[in-house]
């Protein structure tokens, strides 16, 4: 069977091919394996936007020391808790950044400190509740001169 | 590594439940391991891969370093005043040894 593209048919297929490909652009193109490190965290769940705050700057001179801090909203009681922040970069060589361990006595799910980031790209971070929903937010910082290696 | 970590808490005394922060810089080269050096041979990982804080003997905040955190870790964090007592930060080593700072609060 041969299929011939008439002019309007190739247009909608062209249409279509594009619409795939913002779709497709959607949950972010990760070179390395920033997200299967976000599957394994939540053990296969989903996380749902909001709650955690990541505050990065926009561009990042250095990509050497660059200061990151994640907050996440939560009343930090024995009921309801922050266990877990998982800090990722999606085009490091590698894409863990590091780990932080809450706990109620932590009074408030709050870090600090200074990573190195290779290229422009998004720092994700997952933070995992103590009734085991997780809450995700990802910030995407220019960086100027990459830090890892050189 | 002999070098002290420099430590801060916000304050010294504290009402119970008043949250204090505390900062913490420590010496470390934080070496990834995907480094060459002139020779062109990898420098081996060596990082400071764990640390941990604990109040009074109780584990308040606690984080895994990979090699992406930067040379020289710096470390900010809060935790909840309960009662008085040494507050510990020990970074541990990929070669398994440990860097220790103290300081003490105060808990009226």
């Amino acid at each position: 069977m041969t299929t011939t593209f008439n002019r309007r048919q190739t247009l909608a297929l062209g249409a279509g091919a594009i619409s795939l490909a913002m779709f497709g652009a959607v949950p972010a193109l990760a070179k390395n394996d920033a997200e299967e490190a976000i599957k394994k965290f939540t053990g296969g769940k989903t996380p749902v936007q909001g709650k955690v705050k990541l505050d990065l700057p926009e561009i990042a001179e250095n990509g050497n020391t660059v200061p990151m801090t994640v907050t996440v909203e939560s009343p930090m009681t024995e009921q309801s808790h922050v266990t877990d922040v998982m800090i990722v970069a999606d085009e490091n060589p590698r894409s863990a950044v590091a780990t932080f361990h809450f706990s109620p006595a932590s009074g408030v799910a709050e870090a600090n400190t200074r990573i190195r980031l290779a290229a422009t790209q998004d720092v994700i971070a997952v933070a995992k509740m103590n009734d085991g929903s997780f809450f995700i937010a990802s910030k995407q910082v220019k960086v100027t001169i990459g830090g890892c290696g050189g | 590594m002999a070098s002290k970590p420099r430590i801060k808490l916000d304050k010294k005394e504290a009402k119970k439940g008043d949250l204090v922060e505390v900062k913490a810089l420590v010496s470390h080269v934080m070496e990834t391991g995907q480094r060459k050096d002139a020779a062109g041979n990898t420098v081996p990982r060596k990082i400071l891969n764990k640390f941990t804080c604990t109040v009074a003997g109780k584990q308040v905040f606690a984080a895994d370093f990979e090699t992406a955190v930067s040379a020289n870790p710096y470390i900010q964090f809060k935790f909840k005043a309960q009662e008085s007592g040494t507050v510990v930060l020990t970074w541990t080593d990929d070669d398994g040894s440990t860097i220790v700072g103290e300081e003490t609060i105060t808990v009226s």
